[in-house]
């Protein structure tokens, strides 16, 4: 089913999504917030510029947008995949638990803050180009890719990555230490696992890429240096 | 060098009635009490006695009391035995002072300085127990349009609502904090009174999707929350802040990361649970409403949204932006509520007593035109049915329970949840002390104590001649002050005892 989604308010276009039982394709779409929350085994297609909260609460649900993403992008997911054409604002995968975001460019401040694993659940956010400062704040568990592709020589990540992280990697293409890194968050020179391979492998489908050149590059894996790190922070009174 | 701090509290035996049965040792979990073989006599260390007073309500022959200890620093008003005590303590570790449940430090409390009006000769006041009285209400947002279909009959444009038999719900608590059984009895209870009990934000556990009456919580750390926990709601609470520790979030140590509460909060065992202390997708009003828009687009607006706050020095202006976000509910938590728990400093000094907070919001909202687009509920601490009573007549549409159901099922105040050895089985996850609080009796000591309450109110309404509890909404000409200065008057918006209208 095709939507056009112009001059729609997002209650309306958000409501005919619901209703349509199967996959959706909505053109010119321009800003509507919230498209595709807690969507379950169906593929959404967003030709244009969705609103903050794309795929909020993903449920298994898949969606591709040809074009940017807005704040909030995949909010508190649960499975299923969000791929975007294109970059992504502030906030993307906020607290997410499982799935996969996929990013062809750049992404904002605060991306992949406090992801977590659980059980057969990995959340997974690979980034084409660079993310912002806060990349993966809180980090309690599951992958986040920094591929840096058109970064220059400049840092690929922002400041403060991996702040209060006690769980889950970080890997950074390239060899030099982002700035200001925490000091609770270990850094480690190395290569792709066979997981992170696949996953760039992934996203190199997804947008047309060559493989090989990201993977066989150096990258920097971090990690925390504790899974308890409010351990012996307390005294009982 | 560790400073040795004397115990505050010491287990005093009565060796005469003492059978040494060794009850008390079985029933510590921290320990205090053994049997000495060679004396053939029970014997207790003090200084790992919390003063929960389990030993002491199971002893079949009432051997046992808790007393406060008589040693003492030299006396000073300045530095107290506490504040040595917590220096000693800081030197000796290097940590931050951790308390559980709610501020016990010696702050006006206003709820004891309000009084009940009621009926003389004329607006006679009724008897509950012969005429109707009504205690049931709807909390939600009133303002609707009047819109009528083709055939001019009114269409329903009534935001969803939550339906209480009662004005009393269970405030949050997660799982995790508090026990399976815990939940259990506070959920059973909640269905069976007509009322609704919070998950707090450690997820639901699948056991108590058979629940109706659930609201479910959705914190910073964002637990447990994904569409078959939303779905199972009958309101979802945004948590924004805890009157116990405003501005601050939540460590659930590893160690209280079970394989169960991993499983509900769908996260690894053993790892810390760490909620940060902002949510850091919202920093501002406008952010606020995105969230409570994404909530409602994932439960297609049938379920109301709750935004709590903590009682802060702005809580009007804050609690006027929630009521424009699009929340339909507002839930205020003074700066008395419970935790499991919270660092001493911000639990002790931050926030401010719920009875202001309310009584400003409430006239705040009503300033604005915009109190009828949400309903508050008021928390932190409400400790009896004529607290709940002023709380509705300084404009609360009902009030959350939280450490007076604890007490009802068991707990007594020992303040010391963050060790997950209560001996009561509520703030623990050990499966021996958990067992211990059979839901059975749980809830339905849970039904006696909200009932009496109910009883009450509806004798303390009747007597004001009111028989309506929404009529009592806001009704602030039912309360007086006593012994409060002209600025508490006025920011209560009472008058003093004695004064007519």
């Amino acid at each position: 089913m095709v939507i056009h989604a112009a001059g729609m308010h997002y209650k309306a276009l958000n409501d005919a999504v619901r209703r349509c039982g199967g996959d959706v394709v909505i053109e010119g779409c321009i800003g509507q917030r919230y498209l595709g929350t807690a969507l379950e085994g169906r593929r959404l297609t967003v030709n244009g510029t969705p609103g903050n909260a794309l795929g909020a609460y993903l449920n298994g649900g898949v969606i591709r947008v040809n074009g940017n993403v807005q704040e909030a992008t995949g909010d508190t997911m649960n499975a299923g995949e969000i791929c975007v054409a294109g970059s992504a604002g502030d906030a993307t995968g906020y607290a997410m638990r499982g799935g996969r975001i996929f990013i062809e460019g750049d992404a904002g401040y605060r991306c992949g803050i406090h992801i977590k694993a659980y059980q057969d659940n990995k959340p997974a956010i690979v980034i084409g180009g660079r993310a912002g400062s806060f990349l993966g704040e809180y980090h309690a568990g599951g992958i986040i890719i920094v591929l840096g592709l058109g970064a220059g020589d400049g840092p690929i990540v922002g400041n403060f990555c991996g702040t209060g992280m006690h769980g889950g990697e970080i890997y950074l293409r390239g060899t030099s230490l982002p700035p200001r890194l925490p000091a609770q968050v270990r850094a480690e020179r190395t290569t792709l696992s066979d997981e992170a391979a696949a996953l760039v492998t992934d996203w190199c489908e997804r947008f047309g890429h060559d493989a090989r050149e990201l993977l066989d590059a150096p990258y920097l894996r971090l990690t925390p240096d504790d899974h308890n790190p409010y351990r012996r922070m307390y005294v009982a009174n | 060098m560790e400073m040795y701090i004397s115990p505050e509290y010491e287990v005093v035996r009565d060796h005469d009635r003492c059978i040494a049965c060794r009850v008390c040792e079985r029933q510590c979990a921290n320990g205090v009490h053994t049997f000495d073989a060679d004396s053939g006599r029970m014997v207790a260390d003090s200084a790992k006695c919390v003063n929960c007073h389990r030993c002491v309500c199971l002893c079949p022959t009432h051997a046992l009391k808790i007393v406060k200890s008589e040693d003492t620093y030299k006396h000073n008003a300045n530095w107290d035995n506490r504040t040595i005590n917590e220096i000693y303590k800081q030197a000796n570790s290097g940590g931050v002072l951790l308390s559980s449940m709610g501020n016990p430090n010696p702050y006006p409390i206003f709820w004891d300085k309000l009084l009940i009006n009621a009926s003389q000769v004329t607006n006679p006041s009724i008897d509950p127990l012969r005429e109707p009285m009504e205690t049931r209400l709807w909390l939600g947002k009133r303002s609707a349009k009047v819109e009528r279909d083709a055939r001019g009959k009114l269409k329903n444009t009534l935001a969803p609502q939550l339906r209480l038999e009662v004005p009393i719900l269970f405030s949050a608590m997660s799982y995790g904090s508090i026990s399976y059984n815990a939940h259990e009895s506070l959920a059973r209870a909640a269905e069976e009174l007509g009322t609704y009990y919070n998950t707090g934000e450690g997820g639901l556990h699948r056991d108590f999707y058979r629940f109706p009456n659930t609201i479910v919580q959705v914190a910073s750390g964002r637990f447990g929350v994904f569409k078959d926990y939303l779905e199972h709601a009958a309101a979802i609470e945004i948590k924004m802040g805890q009157g116990a520790k405003p501005g601050i979030g939540g460590h659930l140590p590893g160690a209280k990361i079970t394989e169960d509460v991993a499983e509900t909060r769908m996260i690894p065992q053993g790892s810390d649970a760490i909620s940060p202390a902002p949510h850091h997708d919202i920093y501002s009003i406008e952010d606020l409403r995105q969230l409570v828009c994404s909530l409602k687009e994932a439960t297609d607006y049938k379920k109301p949204v709750i935004v709590k706050v903590a009682a802060v020095h702005n809580a009007a202006a804050i609690a006027s932006g929630i009521a424009r976000s699009g929340a339909d509910i507002i839930a205020i938590d003074g700066f008395r509520g419970g935790t499991g728990a919270a660092p001493t400093r911000i639990r002790d000094n931050v926030g401010i007593p719920i009875e202001l907070a309310l009584a400003q919001v409430d006239q705040r909202l009503r300033e604005e035109g915009i109190r009828d687009e949400v309903s508050i509920i008021a928390g932190g601490s409400i400790r009896s049915s004529a607290d709940v009573v002023k709380a509705i007549a300084l404009g609360a549409d009902a009030c959350y329970i939280g450490t007076a159901a604890l007490l009802a099922l068991g707990c007594h105040l020992c303040r010391s949840c963050q060790s997950g050895l209560c001996n009561w089985g509520i703030a623990t996850q050990r499966p021996d002390l958990v067992k211990r609080l059979n839901p059975d009796i749980g809830y339905k000591r849970l039904v006696n104590l909200v009932t009496a309450w109910k009883h009450e109110i509806e004798e303390m309404m009747g007597g004001m001649g009111i028989n309506s509890i929404e009529a009592l909404r806001g009704n602030r000409l039912m309360l007086r002050g006593i012994g409060l200065n002209d600025r508490e008057l006025g920011l209560l918006g009472v008058r003093y005892a004695g004064e007519n209208m």
